[in-house]
């Protein structure tokens, strides 16, 4: 599903973020990726969404070599990912229901289906009540919620989450993992990045990749 | 997929209705500046195409006439006839007795009191050729060669003031090209930086679809219906801004037309010309912001 060979990605100024990554993700895995911040999470994340470009190796996502994907063909590489972004990227000009409709919207998908979606999506996180309410009204773990179910809405076959628990206490950091977990179960292939050392408890039940200074750790 | 489509353009019309609707001032403010703009290539546009049809009759070929000497004999008009047929340069000629021409002039409301004063016919006899199109050098060197001829007073030519009013109708439609280019040039700019401007605060809404997997074609749609639209709507405002000049100007023409006796009053743009106006308006509108919004996707996008 995705497989990283050789990856090394160097930034203009410099700064080099991963070196030398090599690993492979089979369809339906769960992994954790785990380091100190400035690792190199979020740049491997980022890779698989085509958000960047690796310097040089290879990234394979779905059988499409992201370093050689035309522009064009970037939209429909990510319809097929769930991203849930560190900064959440809640719009707060619209309610709930609106910003879990954008992928949808994207898509032009049939408005009664997408409803019907919305809602499915809505109801998965806890947050079918509060279609109404703005983002500003919600609190963080809510807009946390909100921010995966924009992920999950359209059915992505891979589900990529950058710090989803960074701001959270543990209970709610639980309901969280707990939910990306019930996603794995259907058989969708999810990524996690986390520093968060309360995850980590129940490592044995995923597969880890440890970054340290953009280095993988076997 | 079709419907897919489909529902995507629903969606971007009704974000571009939206967008009207909320801000009402902006949008009839660009409206004017699109409109006034282009109200004037179009103004002078028509105003050239009420002279050229004002002088368009005459304008067909070059037309002299030879006024014979007074009381000529038969056979001298004869021998300027059969001249006439056979040089290379007439197209066609015709014969005006003096008697003919008295006729006619006295057919004029204003000129009849005079030749019924008349004691004796003060015309000459003429002939009026038409020739075929020249340069207007070669028709005066024509001109100057038939005044020697034997028993010929004096060659005029009638259609110079048409030739060179067409002369001038044709400086004044380059002028027209000019200034409409010009005003166009203008329009895509006001258009793409309103465009710039709600782009900018869309930033958010932009970034986020296209990490969730927009294209680039569906971020740019709402954009380009806006910018269509805003330029269909200067369009409709620079007719509007046209037609009543048109009319006001009318008015004022009844008033003359009254005193010279002669009808003269401005027509309205043919429909053909306003639905070319509209669409170019439209296309113009569409570039502006298909421009702006290349220049900002392309500035955002990950090198």
């Amino acid at each position: 599903m995705i497989s990283f060979q050789n990856v090394n990605k160097r930034y203009p100024d410099g700064y080099i973020a991963l070196k030398n990554i090599v690993f492979t993700i089979e369809a339906g895995e769960m992994v954790l990726v785990t380091g100190h911040s400035g690792a190199g999470k979020s740049t491997l994340l980022r890779l698989i969404a085509a958000i960047e470009r690796p310097t040089f190796g290879k990234v394979i996502v779905s059988g499409q070599d992201i370093s050689k994907l035309k522009q064009g063909a970037i939209p429909f590489l990510r319809r097929n990912i769930g991203l849930v972004f560190q900064d959440h990227k809640i719009l707060f000009d619209r309610n709930v229901f609106d910003n879990v409709m954008l992928p949808l919207e994207i898509r032009g998908v049939d408005v009664k289906v997408a409803v019907r979606r919305v809602r499915a999506a809505l109801d998965k996180v806890g947050l079918l009540k509060k279609e109404k309410a703005h983002p500003i009204t919600l609190s963080g773990g809510e807009r946390q919620r909100l921010c995966i179910a924009r992920a999950v809405v359209h059915r992505p076959s891979i589900l990529i989450a950058d710090e989803p628990t960074g701001n959270l206490d543990v209970g709610y950091a639980k309901d969280i993992m707990d939910m990306f977990k019930s996603f794995h179960h259907v058989g969708v292939t999810v990524l996690i990045a986390t520093h968060d050392a309360t995850l980590l408890e129940d490592k044995q039940q995923y597969r880890i990749l440890a970054l340290d200074h953009g280095e993988l750790l076997v | 997929m079709m419907r897919a489509w489909l529902i995507q353009h629903w969606h971007a019309l009704i974000f571009t209705i939206r967008r009207f609707i909320n801000a009402p001032f902006t949008s009839f403010l660009s409206m004017a500046v699109i409109g006034i703009a282009f109200s004037l290539p179009v103004g002078v546009y028509t105003l050239l195409l009420n002279l050229q049809a004002h002088s368009g009759q005459i304008t067909e070929a070059p037309q002299l006439s030879l006024f014979l000497k007074l009381n000529p004999g038969n056979s001298e008009v004869e021998a300027i006839r059969q001249r006439l047929e056979s040089h290379p340069q007439v197209t066609s000629l015709r014969f005006v007795s003096k008697e003919l021409a008295l006729q006619q002039l006295a057919q004029r409301n204003e000129m009849a009191d005079i030749v019924e004063n008349l004691e004796k016919n003060p015309l000459p006899d003429a002939f009026v050729i038409t020739t075929h199109r020249v340069a207007a050098e070669e028709l005066e060197r024509l001109r100057v060669a038939m005044s020697q001829w034997p028993a010929i007073e004096y060659v005029q030519f009638d259609t110079a003031w048409a030739m060179r009013l067409d002369a001038l109708l044709k400086l004044g439609q380059l002028g027209v090209i000019m200034l409409a280019a010009l005003l166009s040039l203008a329009l895509v700019m006001v258009v793409y930086n309103t465009i710039r401007m709600q782009i900018l605060t869309k930033h958010d809404e932009i970034e986020v679809s296209k990490l969730i997997g927009a294209t680039d074609s569906f971020i740019r749609r709402p954009f380009l219906y806006f910018g269509a639209i805003q330029g269909l709507a200067g369009g409709i405002t620079a007719w509007l801004i046209i037609a009543l000049g048109i009319h006001i100007i009318n008015n004022e023409l009844v008033v003359l037309s009254e005193l010279y006796t002669v009808d003269f009053h401005l027509k309205h743009l043919a429909t053909n010309d306003f639905i070319s106006l509209l669409l170019f308006s439209a296309w113009l509108g569409w570039l502006g912001a298909r421009l702006s919004v290349a220049s900002y996707l392309w500035q955002i996008e990950p090198k």
